[in-house]
């Protein structure tokens, strides 16, 4: 079994209401910071620990927190960005439906590191029942005193509001999430400045994901140094992976960075191996943004090593042979899945979530989606598969937000691996429509180039 | 204490200039003039938070600062990244850069219906501009382009949504100018479009500035409509004593022998225009004996109105109304009653690709 942090009391029934969390040793990190540990000293831990933005991009939290500017008499902000839309990604979901209390309490303390007196919860609207989880979780810990004025006698105030989003993908970009809870039309701002200096109503904020603020409570429970033992390398303590997909066991599985893919594919402790005993074709393991990898890239990097569950690891390679660890939204295909339509099903989602602020994600995201139906539908040309590499390379990097790339990226990483299956697409129309590829020689053991010579 | 000001050394395609702390790569380029200056088809100097959303003016910064000399990784929006002290970039010595642009341009066209024989920006239309410049001959979109349903905003304005880049520029104006914008981005994604709350009429004092910041053939003047085409009008500076005091009252008229034809703001070499005018001097002063006439406005050599050469013009000699006599003049055929060609019925946006003389027989 593998040692957990966020997930150890989630079995015990009734850990969503406080008098249970609390009889568990909850809220016992909040009072060991808000008693006995300076700001500073909450902020050394959490850069001691070396924990990394759970929400895709993997930025160093301590280093985001110490970046945000702290002129006199400005409020300062902290948001808690809880608008996991990331087609593939539920892992917040499970922390905030059932562990309530332990996102407020990494509020708390996240607040008092960053000296806010008010907190936001910005929510996705699809998720409408969890805001009144939260929001009852929030009156329990008012009334014991864990929020509110002078809190448990130490002086410090803080107030945590829930926002309902209406549900748009781009709402989780921090700018735009920001013009949104400001109640504007949620398009991300031109960076710089960043929300550190100008944030919420021009005010320094800061932005974090769910998993990031609740991963603040063990660290300080056990230290940021004994924190940083759990992983590996810059990889340190546990993260949440919401598998889905063809496996045996879907769901969120909180995992120690030590352990392999291949281990977490077929162990029996989470994904529980392929469904139905098919073979594995290939593997989003970040989250629909992420470049696809195919069998024999995922479970081996180029150099031959075991690819494992870090973000190190899952990036060795780069965008040629590598993916990143992303949000965590671990999708798994197996040979019964058809690329193309896999594709054509992110580039539709891209398409439709665009914001439509800047013109290479306005038009290219739609562009994309038609050419990709057309040759998922028999009608394409061999000419569409460059001309799909055209458009997403002119999108990527080209754009106000990450939307662009996050758009672009899997279609690239589709042709990249899988060019024989577009290709197949394109000259056997009629039977691409009745069957599948199938796994052809996706999972074949990868020639291993020789060392250069020195 | 008069503080003397530290200047910001940038260089720009190789060429240095100093400029103050806090301009923008896309001003100090304008300071250095001439082909390097990128295009900008959003960005508006008069208008505060614009900028950045059409990507033209992406450049390569390829030496951070003084102080920090790395290169910046991704291709930067010109119109609002700032200076920093000793700042490299490259506009149109980097092939990457150049790239990047023929894919702006080709996105911004893609759904443009190109209309240009048809619309009244045609001579004046930064898109056109751009396309020229910047643009592949061809498209490479095999799909339908997007319309929208049309929606009226009132007597003086026309709108062409199918024609917008959305730009936001008019939604800063109206923002900026106005005490109360009634139109704004509605949808997202492709389905934005320019729109008023529940089908309202523009209606302001200073909203016909819209026309003059539209890039495109988006927002056009209704009371200038099918009028003329701006090549064949000779602009004059004009001014008045207007009203309004927020209004300048600076203009240029649009004439054509004694005729005013429209009034716009005056603009500069970037199509920026110098001072905001009301919208009885834009729409209601039509006539020569309004105006205090200052001379010719000069125009750019290579803007397509400066063209049209309008020396010692006389108006030509009505003939028509000297063969009639007093008598109206008398329809004798209309012409959708024996043509198939633009025949009311058919939707010319429902036919794929240019229409041709076969579409219409099809039926």
């Amino acid at each position: 079994m593998g040692r957990k942090l966020l997930f150890d009391k989630a079995h015990i029934e009734g850990i969503r209401y406080y008098d249970v969390y609390r009889a568990n040793g909850g809220y016992g990190s909040a009072e060991k910071a808000l008693k006995s540990m300076t700001p500073e000293q909450v902020l050394d831990e959490v850069k001691k620990s070396g924990l990394r933005g759970r929400g895709g991009a993997g930025f160093p939290t301590g280093m985001k927190w110490s970046f945000i500017a702290k002129p006199e008499g400005v409020p300062r902000y902290l948001v808690c960005n809880a608008d996991e839309s990331e087609p593939g990604t539920f892992k917040d979901r499970y922390l905030m439906e059932f562990i309530p209390h332990l996102l407020i309490e990494g509020l708390l303390i996240s607040s008092y590191t960053l000296g806010c007196n008010s907190c936001y919860i910005y929510i996705r609207g699809e998720y409408a029942w969890i805001p009144d989880i939260l929001e009852q979780a929030i009156a329990e810990a008012k009334k014991n005193g864990w929020l509110g004025k002078n809190i448990q006698g130490t002086g410090f105030d803080l107030e945590i509001y829930v926002q309902r989003g209406a549900g748009a993908y781009i709402c989780g970009e921090e700018t735009a999430l920001i013009e949104s809870l400001e109640g504007k039309r949620g398009n991300p701002r031109i960076k710089p400045p960043f929300p550190a200096v100008k944030g919420l109503w021009d005010c320094p904020t800061v932005v974090n994901n769910v998993e990031t603020l609740a991963t603040v409570v063990p660290i300080l429970r056990i230290g940021g140094d004994e924190y940083a033992k759990y992983g590996t390398g810059k990889s340190t303590g546990t993260k949440l992976i919401s598998a889905c997909g063809n496996i045996n066991k879907p769901g969120v599985y909180e995992i120690e960075m030590n352990i392999s893919v291949e281990e977490f594919i077929y162990s029996d402790e989470y994904c529980g191996g392929i469904a139905n005993g098919k073979r594995l074709k290939a593997c989003i393991p970040g989250g629909s943004s992420v470049p696809i990898l195919p069998a024999n890239l995922l479970l081996k990097t180029a150099k031959g090593e075991q690819r494992m569950m870090t973000y190190e690891s899952l990036a060795d390679g780069g965008f040629a042979t590598g993916t990143m660890l992303g949000s965590g939204g671990f999708i798994v295909l197996d040979e019964d899945q058809c690329i193309v339509k896999n594709t054509l099903t992110f580039a539709r989602f891209y398409h439709h979530e665009s914001c439509g602020q800047c013109s290479p994600c306005r038009e290219g995201t739609g562009w994309m989606k038609r050419v990709l139906h057309n040759i998922e539908h028999g009608k394409g040309k061999m000419s569409d598969i460059d001309l799909l590499w055209d458009i997403q390379r002119k999108i990527e990097g080209n754009t106000i937000c990450p939307l662009g790339d996050a758009a672009a990226w899997p279609v690239a990483a589709a042709i990249r691996h899988f060019r024989d299956e577009f290709e197949w697409h394109v000259l056997h129309p009629d039977e691409a429509t009745k069957r599948n590829y199938g796994l052809a020689h996706y999972a074949d053991p990868l020639e291993i180039a020789a060392p250069a010579a020195v | 204490m008069a503080e003397e000001k530290k200047l910001f050394k940038v260089k720009i395609d190789n060429i240095s200039v100093e400029v103050e702390p806090g301009t923008t790569i896309l001003n100090a380029a304008r300071q250095i003039g001439g082909d390097i200056v990128p295009p900008a088809m959003c960005y508006y100097s008069k208008l505060k938070g614009s900028g950045g959303k059409c990507r033209t003016c992406l450049v390569k910064v390829t030496k951070g600062s003084e102080a920090d000399p790395r290169p910046m990784p991704k291709l930067v929006a010109s119109c609002r990244t700032t200076v920093m002290d000793g700042m490299e970039v490259a506009n149109i010595t980097s092939p990457e850069v150049q790239e990047a642009r023929k894919g702006v341009v080709e996105f911004l066209l893609l759904n443009h219906p190109l209309d240009c024989p048809v619309c009244d920006q045609a001579g004046e239309c930064h898109l056109q501009d751009l396309g020229y410049e910047h643009g592949a001959d061809g498209t490479r979109y095999e799909f339908k382009r997007r319309t929208f349903e049309k929606i009226d905003i009132g007597d003086k304005i026309q709108l062409h949504m199918t024609r917008c880049i959305l730009c936001y520029r008019c939604v800063f104006t109206a923002d900026q100018l106005t005490e109360k914008r009634e139109h704004g981005i509605l949808g997202r994604g492709e389905a934005a479009e320019i729109s008023t709350y529940i089908h309202k009429a523009l209606d302001n004092e200073f909203i016909g500035n819209v026309i003059d910041v539209c890039p495109v053939g988006a927002l056009t003047d209704k009371t200038f409509r099918f009028k003329n085409r701006v090549w064949f009008l000779k602009p004059v500076d004009a001014h008045r004593n207007c009203e309004n005091p927020k209004c300048c009252g600076k203009t240029v008229l649009w004439m054509r022998g004694d005729e005013v034809f429209r009034v716009t703001a005056r603009k500069d070499k970037y199509g920026e225009v110098e001072d905001w005018i009301c919208n009885t001097c834009r729409f209601d002063k039509k006539e020569a004996k309004d105006w205090v006439i200052e001379g010719p406005r000069a125009v750019e050599r290579h803007s397509v109105i400066s063209q049209g050469h309008y020396v010692g013009v006389t108006k030509p000699k009505d003939t028509l109304t000297e063969v009639l006599d007093g008598r109206k003049p008398k329809l004798l055929m209309d012409i959708h009653n024996v043509s198939e060609v633009n025949r009311p019925g058919i939707d010319l946006s429902a036919i794929q690709g240019p229409a041709h003389s076969d579409d219409f027989n099809k039926k």
